[in-house]
């Protein structure tokens, strides 16, 4: 039995439910401030075990294709920039340092150093989607684009012998390995597509905070929307801790 | 009682404040938060869908009247199908019991003033109703070909139909539904008035929570792969398609991954209506309630362990179709447990036989039939003879009709005095409840014979030799139809004419009987009650109890 249910009857009005809370942050539904922290923490980690099912759909398929086809798939990560991938995940990592700092600002109702780290960290996760742009417009230059531009390793293998003679001279002999590329770029499409996608919300609700602690810059906040976005932002990270090394680093072994 | 006492009483019973007449504008429902009306909004909703579905089928029954393919074209055929199994899977079964009961009476039930987050409710109703009219706009718009389960590649690279429309559709529903288990799990959890320990929470509650756990667990995997469906349809991605390396029977792993626990989240809120009613109509507590509620919970973590059964016959390897066969032969346990225990409570019980119990009591039986040859379809010998035809159709028919459905019907009548206020008419509701438990078994018996001479499911044409039990099927189809348009009428009619209902019409026991007004006030209590006793605990009941007080203070074994 939840420890926040003790004091639930000795209300001396009888005034629950009739907006006679005390606290203006209390829901109607909610006896005291702790079940409403409570709840509001269970609910946001179901959230997130409800994302980890959703991204874990398309992990799976990864790693069974990954088993399936694991030369076409070793040599077709080398296509990846591992520059680009390293910075990203250090511009993500330290987002999620100003998110921290930013959470802790929060509790303490520092609302200018919350809205500072808040906007560094909406700057980290911008510079984050542009970093996939410039990666992004790069597999469309070099023809890597599964279903519509897909022409690097059979109308431009010239430009893959330069840097891996040893990919070029496979391709050749086994031309079969081109539609199982073409299926790794289509998980690596669809895996960051949807991380990108979350972090785009991200930068939304994040901005969302950030007007919300701007308008009401002299009143108490309540602490609790704060820390649910703040364990979102965590998410979004961790997801990324996980694509980068599968997608980037790990090859035929 | 006479016209006038009658007036005078549904004026007194108007004046008091409800969740219903506290405020009337249809705008107060469109953003209400209240878990009551939102149950009520639910309510209308999967009505609706199900009346589309329910068309559909009708269309299906008539064609299979003749063996040639005469009424609907094989092309117009499919579409019907489809139509059928998405409306009454993704937006009437899935959503039915848990949507529309679980949130008019989990509150009620475990002494909160309301879910966890009301507006995320009120949010995933728009979403299941959004997603529902999107699927009902891609059906306008010429209709889906695939049957409910999509698979590749009829839903990707041979598509022509409005897949991706449909799918987006059932995704955005997907998200309501998730939305809504994290709203139950975390509702249960944290919500409970005090004294309401996780043993006396009435085993509808104990349902609930193991079917929003699969809500919460297998939900989101489907949406990933509807999801990749529609990406492989919009941009060519080809990871189901074998031109392009990808693999279509992945595409069922993942599918079944969520819809056969998805059979669970149709099935087990049904059985926890059926526990409520048969200890409410046999004045017994529920037999063994442990083993009853951990049951539950068996089923649902079970449930995700079987998916490979849908797929014997796909060439999967031998060794893990023996696995999947034992798991799946493992469910009947949990589930024979359930029956048992409810044929236990009834004995030495004092039955009444009101319409609710009718409905209960069918669905045991219903669903032990569907369970049993649910047994049939799990042992990988007889599933490959089987694997596609109308057996297959016959038996889950009596899972999600003859055991959700009718749970469904049970728990409408059930708690329809504490939705309405009002009482329906009794004979009426036990003759429907007749007519569809008649109707049902003469639509579905012979197409276990017809599944077994080998009628495959999904054509518009069959073989001559067949005809007699299709008319049967469909004369059949005919008669449930009516046990369904009854319901409409008669409830309907009790809105205006049916008796002012008491606070406790069944003497049941449960908060939301014994503490909660007649037509539940917008908070649902005066205050939280403090909790005492243990669910059902007929054995301690007096009847003539002074009814609203605000704390229940019990000689139970507590």
């Amino acid at each position: 039995m939840s420890n926040t249910t003790q004091d639930l009857s000795l209300d001396p009005h009888g005034a629950h439910g009739h907006g006679a809370h005390d606290n203006p942050h209390l829901g109607e539904q909610f006896e005291d401030i702790a079940q409403q922290y409570d709840t509001y923490t269970v609910g946001m980690w179901a959230f997130i075990v409800q994302e980890v099912m959703f991204f874990g759909g398309v992990f799976a398929a990864y790693a069974i294709y990954r088993y399936k086809y694991l030369e076409a798939f070793s040599y077709a990560h080398l296509e990846l920039d591992v520059f680009w991938g390293t910075v990203n995940t250090f511009v993500l990592l330290f987002s999620s340092f100003t998110m921290a700092l930013g959470v802790r600002a929060a509790m303490l109702q520092a609302r200018k150093a919350q809205i500072g780290f808040f906007l560094a960290t909406i700057l980290f996760a911008c510079v984050f989607m542009g970093v996939k742009y410039v990666e992004y417009s790069a597999k469309f230059d070099h023809g890597l684009i599964p279903g519509h531009n897909f022409t690097l390793y059979t109308e431009h293998l010239n430009e893959v012998r330069e840097k891996h003679p040893h990919v070029a001279e496979a391709v050749e002999k086994n031309p079969a390995l081109v539609p199982q590329m073409e299926l790794f770029f289509g998980f690596y499409f669809a895996m960051t597509g949807l991380h990108g996608l979350h972090v785009l919300i991200g930068i939304i609700v994040i901005g969302a905070l950030v007007i919300r602690a701007w308008i009401n810059k002299n009143k108490p906040l309540d602490y609790m929307p704060v820390e649910m976005v703040g364990l979102y932002w965590h998410l979004v990270d961790i997801v990324w801790i996980f694509l980068f090394p599968l997608l980037y680093l790990v090859g035929g072994h | 009682m006479s016209a006038a006492e009658n007036q005078m009483e549904t004026q007194a019973h108007h004046e008091k404040v409800n969740y219903i007449n506290v405020r009337t504008t249809l705008l107060s429902w469109l953003v209400t938060l209240d878990h009551k009306r939102i149950g009520i909004l639910y309510l209308l909703t999967v009505s609706f869908f199900f009346l589309i579905g329910g068309l559909a089928a009708s269309l299906v029954r008539m064609e299979l009247v003749s063996p040639k393919g005469d009424l609907l074209e094989s092309d117009t055929y499919n579409k019907m199908f489809t139509t059928h199994g998405v409306m009454m899977i993704f937006f009437f079964l899935i959503p039915s019991i848990p949507a529309v009961f679980g949130n008019f009476l989990l509150p009620l039930m475990i002494g909160a003033r309301d879910v966890a987050f009301p507006r995320l409710n009120l949010l995933s109703w728009y979403m299941v109703a959004g997603g529902g009219l999107l699927a009902l706009a891609a059906l306008i718009m010429g209709g889906v070909d695939t049957g409910w389960t999509f698979y590749t590649p009829y839903s990707s690279s041979f598509a022509k139909t409005q897949v991706a429309l449909t799918v987006v559709g059932i995704f955005i529903a997907g998200f309501g539904s998730i939305f809504t288990g994290i709203n139950f799990l975390v509702t249960i959890h944290k919500m409970r008035a005090p004294g309401m320990t996780w043993f006396r929470l009435p085993l509808f509650v104990w349902a609930m929570y193991a079917t929003s756990l699969i809500m919460v667990l297998g939900t989101p995997v489907v949406a990933i792969t509807l999801l990749l469906v529609a990406v492989e349809r919009l941009l060519g991605l080809g990871i189901f398609d074998p031109a392009r390396g990808g693999d279509p029977i992945l595409f069922q792993h993942l599918f079944w991954f969520y819809s056969h626990p998805a059979v669970y989240i149709m099935i087990l809120p049904s059985m926890g209506v059926v526990s409520e009613v048969i200890s409410a109509f046999s004045k017994r507590r529920i037999f063994a309630y442990h083993f009853v509620a951990f049951s539950s919970l068996a089923i649902a973590i079970i449930g995700f362990l079987v998916w490979g059964h849908h797929m014997f016959s796909t060439g999967q390897s031998m060794y893990l179709g023996v696995v999947f066969s034992f798991i799946t032969f493992l469910v009947a346990v949990p589930s024979a447990i359930k029956v048992f225990n409810w044929l236990t409570t009834l004995y030495k019980g004092r039955i009444e036989l009101t319409a609710p119990m009718m409905y209960g009591l069918g669905f045991i039986g219903l669903f032990t039939i569907g369970g049993v040859t649910g047994l049939h379809l799990a042992a990988m010998a007889t599933n490959v003879h089987l694997t596609d035809t109308y057996f297959v159709v016959a038996h889950f028919h009596y899972v999600m009709v003859g055991g959700a459905i009718m749970g469904y019907m049970a728990a409408l009548h059930f708690w329809w005095p504490k939705m309405t206020g009002r009482m329906y008419p009794e004979s009426w509701a036990k003759l429907s409840a007749m007519i569809i438990f008649i109707g049902f078994n003469v639509t579905f018996m012979p197409q276990f014979i017809l599944g077994y001479m080998g009628m495959p499911r999904r054509y518009h044409s069959y073989n001559e030799e067949w005809q007699v039990l299709n008319v049967l099927s469909t004369a059949g189809s005919s008669v449930m139809g009516l046990g369904y348009i009854l319901p409409l009428g008669y409830l309907l009619w009790s809105l205006k004419y049916g008796k002012i209902a008491p606070q406790n019409p069944w003497n049941a026991r449960g908060l939301e009987w014994e503490i909660v007004d007649a037509i539940p006030h917008p908070h649902n209590f005066e205050t939280i009650p403090i909790v005492t006793q243990e669910a059902y605990d007929y054995e301690h009941w007096h009847p003539n109890k002074p009814a609203q007080q605000p704390v229940i203070v019990g000689g139970g074994k507590s």
